[in-house]
């Protein structure tokens, strides 16, 4: 039923370890449902119908930070809420990654004032930016795959030389 | 202003040497901070005034007698009324008495007050910060509490920032 009767026997690929778990990595990374502003508006309009990040394997949003991947961070990070996003992000299990979505996430945005962290890097490490206010669902689709790229580069050991 | 506000104004004019100003029609009465309770009382009790719509405050910094002025609206459901009740405070650790034993919603608002202008609110069950968090020193919405701004990040000034920048640890 599936490729493999419309292409025959495919026999056997061979590749490495490394690309393997990268790929099971970008092609089933879990966001985790979580909004805190506007952004979020733009994030669910992402994975509808009309954009559909599930072609990238982000069909899955989990209400659980124990089972996601990856943090999407869509909109203002206030004083108050920092701990309780810092909370939810030693909750995800290792590998996790991140992403500021949006101007307020990456710096504050327009909010320069006494509430709001100037970038949500103060209190989680962040691996992609993605810029807008909001961004378009196309451009929160690019920072994931830029993120996907920064993954699929990514080395299950060190080389000796290499290491810090 | 309306005519069924002239009875109440009389009223608080009374009982408590109430002044008033009238701002488009809107009626609002300055009471000493020791007679707010005995007017709220009254207005709740003898006037109908169900709910207190809105407990803020204004800061007229640099002025210091009055600094503040606290801000009781007061709405009548009932009568289709509104009246402003404002309690002048000196000074920069005003006290005023609770309004939570007479309206329950003071209980959060007070918390709010005290939060950003630092009013305390004399007899409060609970006096604690209700926005910020705990262990944020001043009050926001003091016209003295700086104001947080910092200095955008450009290209022209971008290593300099990303040097002082509090980036988290892993």
């Amino acid at each position: 039923m599936g490729v493999e009767q419309k292409l025959g026997n495919m026999g056997v690929v061979t590749t490495t370890l490394e690309n393997v778990v990268n790929w099971s990595r970008t092609n089933a990374m879990w966001p985790m449902l979580f909004g805190l502003a506007c952004c979020a508006i733009e994030m669910m309009s992402a994975q509808a119908a009309h954009y559909d990040m599930s072609r990238f394997g982000m069909e899955l949003m989990r209400a659980s930070p124990r089972q996601s991947d990856l943090m999407i961070v869509a909109g203002r990070v206030s004083k108050k809420m920092g701990p309780v996003l810092r909370r939810l992000y030693d909750q995800m299990p290792e590998p996790k990654w991140v992403i500021a979505m949006g101007d307020c996430a990456s710096c504050g945005g327009v909010f320069n004032n006494y509430a709001i962290y100037q970038g949500v890097d103060e209190v989680v490490p962040v691996d992609v930016y993605v810029a807008g206010c909001p961004p378009r669902p196309e451009a929160l689709i690019h920072g994931v795959l830029t993120l996907y790229e920064k993954v699929n580069a990514m080395k299950l050991v060190e080389k000796p030389a290499e290491a810090k | 202003m309306e005519k069924s506000l002239e009875p109440i104004l009389k009223d608080l004019q009374g009982k408590f040497g109430a002044t008033y100003e009238e701002f488009r029609g809107e009626l609002h009465c300055f009471v000493k901070a020791e007679q707010i309770i005995d007017a709220l009382t009254l207005l709740r009790d003898a006037h109908h005034f169900e709910l207190l719509s809105a407990l803020t405050a204004v800061d007229y910094y640099p002025q210091n007698a009055p600094r503040f002025h606290v801000i009781y609206q007061l709405t009548s459901v009932s009568k289709n009324l509104s009246v402003q009740l404002r309690v002048p405070v000196n000074g920069d650790q005003p006290k005023v008495p609770t309004a939570a034993n007479v309206y329950k919603v003071g209980l959060w608002r007070e918390r709010e007050l005290l939060d950003m202008f630092g009013i305390e609110f004399e007899g409060h069950p609970d006096p604690r910060r209700i926005l910020m968090p705990d262990g944020t020193e001043g009050h926001p919405l003091r016209k003295d509490f700086p104001l947080g701004y910092e200095e955008p990040q450009f290209t022209f000034n971008y290593e300099e920032i990303d040097l002082r920048k509090p980036y988290v640890k892993e």
